[in-house]
């Protein structure tokens, strides 16, 4: 269908507000707004970061999601304790995907999964024993592990458990960090918190052990951090060969791919390179509060976005950079021209919907418009207001954006909007496969990947192409929806 | 005749587990068969009748044992002073864990092993002090305890803390059969006590069941962790307990209380003297302002 107008889009907002209570209504119309690229902050017209409204089906995550599976989840070479009981520990394995390289038991742990699996009798008496008794444990099991960070469920905040003095007194015992992370998953309203908790957590209790101490360290000026990539199908491993090759040292991968040690030597480097502002923007205000570095966000998502980023991350730099920029983008150019040749043709003017967490809503639409694709509809699960400021500006106008959606309405916007292609997540995947929407899973990449730098681009295309230009989604009509035979001959 | 589940609340330290010790002590001389169950993780509910420092307690067992699961009735259950049966449900040591939840597991525990169904005559709860969460109104939740006895004193403190668990109960009370069944004045020998609480429990809807009179006996009894009954069956304390539980043997009055506001409160205070006629045109001055 063609692009909707900015009453057509309006309307639509109405009509699918219409079925809720007045009550609800008026809190999600909070939420819903049609783009104005006119605007500089979001906040007039759209509200986020508030509470999910009871008896809606809400998209969103936990605080213990936020940082156990999120932030913390990925530094490969120490344990993460789901500290409570099992579940929260069983639900959240290996279920965010972060690629490390390594040995199991050996340099990583993060393909295993540890809980202290609260019992009754640890509610009642408390369960700092047993989180005790687990370091014993875990040092025997797996002596090579380089730190251990703990990890509250909710029963944790509950019962008032101190696991900061554990873990101070087995870091004394042991001599290793252990980082008491309080992400119990009734705090706040959606996994944001958690990123937020787990920031603060790496200020307390990581960050600290190296401040002031010479480590021996010899740093260059064209050092920077990684921050906020979480190495999703491998994504951290393109961006840094293109860091690289442009002449940057990158010392540390925050947390994609990354290590206990790394975290502690960021303090050294020149710049934070931001990738998901959302989830780690609080940790690269410390850093540039208490050690002067400057940070900033980049995208490395398309050949457009690329360009843009690096260019800018070299504005930061002396022309050894500017220079070393400009020979990566004449290197790769050819490399992904052919690749908007080759699929460009197939996916022209194609409408996307999205619906993702905190960043990919707008971080991905230069990707997709580099295929020449356009992104009709976007929203996050659990952004705040400074997202929606940078959302407004990548996105067309009069084009729908929605807030901590709820499956009804994602479920009636896609009905009208049609679009060709909808990006979201598990939950929301089968549903839309079986109306028969081709559906990509833009959190996990549905299990491919990577999709950042020249690299992750040629396999983004090919994974949009395989998926929108799938000959399945004309075979799927129910077959009582299915022309019958005699009007198939008429015809 | 059918089992009847008492609840005893009141302020900290007013003499709930050492005034339901004898109490149930009278009744279990009257022939009846009673099932005490302490709920506090300082688990002293029992050791009057059980001679005893300190019981096992249904929580202790389950974490050496490993879960609840793992324990039998028999283990937690002990016999005491003339065939009472008596139960602690006990819980962590102060500052951490949660005692509320060792409270729930613990009732819940007893019920599902049937504890109730022997032919008891009835169950006391001794609970702790304050009902600060969930784990402590479990024994006035629905099918459990449905009288509830306060105890008291002329103390001011006391009789908010009456006031606040008449609260509690009207909150459960609405929605189940748990009524307020009478405050047990436990002296404390201020003036005019038994006319100030029997004031207050009219207040609250309620009787004064029984004004239990100070007498060191008790004490002398509690070193040797005995009940006045068992102790010195002839005293006029041990009667005092005797009619006490003769009253509540025979109560009838179970009624949903109406708690009443501060200020009424304090008003009934002022007329005993306990409290001072407030001075509204002090609040908020520093010593030196007062002194202009």
């Amino acid at each position: 269908m063609a692009a909707m107008t900015r009453e057509e889009t309006q309307n639509l907002i109405q009509e699918v507000l219409a079925v809720y209570p007045e009550k609800a209504k008026k809190d999600r119309a909070k939420h819903l707004m049609v783009n104005d690229q006119s605007l500089d902050v979001a906040k007039k017209c759209i509200t986020s970061n508030r509470k999910s409204l009871p008896g809606v089906m809400t998209i969103r995550g936990c605080a213990y999601a936020g940082s156990r599976g999120v932030c913390w989840g990925p530094i490969k070479d120490m344990i993460h304790i789901s500290h409570g009981p099992v579940g929260c520990g069983m639900y959240s394995t290996m279920g965010r995907r972060h690629y490390a390289n390594g040995t199991t038991g050996v340099d990583i742990f993060t393909t295993i999964n540890v809980t202290t699996d609260f019992q009754e009798k640890d509610i009642v008496f408390g369960g700092d024993k047993k989180l005790k008794a687990s370091f014993d444990e875990l040092e025997k099991l797996f002596p090579l592990a380089k730190g251990y960070t703990v990890q509250s469920e909710c029963p944790v905040g509950l019962i008032g458990d101190d696991i900061e003095s554990v873990s101070k007194v087995k870091t004394a015992e042991i001599g290793k960090t252990i980082v008491p992370v309080r992400c119990e998953g009734f705090r706040g309203v959606s996994q944001s918190l958690g990123h937020h908790i787990a920031n603060d957590s790496i200020r307390d209790w990581v960050l600290p052990t190296r401040v002031g101490k010479d480590d021996g360290f010899t740093t260059t000026p064209y050092d920077v951090n990684i921050l906020a990539d979480y190495n999703i199908g491998g994504d951290i491993w393109p961006s840094r060969m293109l860091l690289e090759e442009i002449g940057l040292r990158v010392i540390a991968q925050i947390p994609g791919d990354g290590t206990l040690m790394e975290m502690e030597k960021s303090i050294h480097a020149k710049l934070n390179l931001l990738h998901c502002y959302r989830s780690m923007n609080y940790i690269s205000r410390h850093m540039e509060e208490t050690f002067g570095m400057p940070w900033m966000e980049y995208n490395l998502f398309g050949p457009t976005k690329i360009e843009q980023s690096l260019r800018a991350i070299a504005e930061r730099f002396d022309d050894k950079i500017k220079d070393g920029v400009e020979a990566v983008l004449a290197k790769y150019k050819p490399q992904w021209q052919a690749v908007v040749d080759k699929y460009r043709p197939r996916l022209e003017g194609k409408k996307v919907m999205l619906y993702v967490g905190g960043l990919r809503p707008r971080h991905i639409i230069g990707a997709y418009e580099d295929l020449g694709m356009e992104v009709v509809g976007t929203g996050y699960e659990f952004a705040h207001n400074d997202d929606y400021d940078r959302t407004i500006k990548e996105m067309g106008g009069a084009t729908l954006i929605y807030d901590d959606v709820t499956a009804y309405e994602l479920d009636a916007f896609v009905k009208k909007i049609k679009p060709d292609l909808i990006g979201s997540g598990i939950k929301e995947k089968y549903q839309f496969q079986k109306m028969g929407f081709p559906f990509r899973q833009m959190h996990s990449w549905d299990y491919s990947g990577p999709y950042h730098g020249y690299d992750g681009f040629a396999i983004f295309a090919r994974d949009m192409d395989m998926t929108l230009n799938n000959p399945c989604w004309k075979e799927i009509k129910a077959p009582w929806l299915r022309p019958s035979p005699a009007e198939t001959q008429a015809a | 005749m059918a089992l009847r589940q008492c609840a005893i609340y009141g302020k900290g330290g007013i003499g709930k587990s050492t005034t339901t010790q004898n109490l149930v002590s009278a009744l279990a001389e009257m022939g009846k068969k009673v099932l005490i169950i302490g709920c506090d993780p300082k688990a002293d509910s029992t050791r009057l009748i059980l001679h005893a420092k300190a019981q096992d307690t249904i929580m202790s067992l389950a974490a050496e044992a490993g879960s609840v699961e793992d324990l039998e009735l028999e283990d937690v259950l002990k016999t005491g002073y003339r065939g009472i049966k008596c139960a602690e449900s006990g819980g962590p040591e102060p500052g951490v864990g949660c005692a509320g939840r060792g409270v729930i597991t613990a009732i819940n525990f007893l019920e599902e092993e049937g504890a109730y169904e022997e032919d008891l005559d009835f169950v006391f709860y001794d609970v702790l002090g304050d009902v600060v969460c969930g784990g402590f109104a479990m024994p006035i939740r629905e099918n459990k305890a449905q009288e509830i006895y306060i105890v008291c004193s002329g103390e001011m403190m006391a009789m908010f803390a009456a006031n606040n668990i008449s609260k509690g109960i009207v909150k459960y009370a609405t929605t189940g059969s748990v009524r307020l069944a009478g405050l047990i004045c436990n002296s404390r020998n201020t003036d005019r006590e038994d006319e100030l609480i029997m004031e207050l429990a009219a207040k609250l809807g309620t009787q004064m069941i029984h004004f239990v009179p100070r007498d060191n006996i008790v004490q002398r009894a509690e070193i040797r962790r005995m009940t006045v009954i068992e102790f010195d069956p002839t005293c006029k304390q041990a009667d005092e307990y005797r009619t006490l539980a003769k009253k509540i043997y025979e109560n009838k009055k179970f009624v949903i209380p109406t708690p009443i506001e501060m200020e009424e409160l304090e008003t009934l205070l002022m007329e005993f003297g306990l409290m001072d006629v407030e001075d509204e045109s002090v609040v908020g001055k520093t010593a030196a302002e007062l002194a202009v």
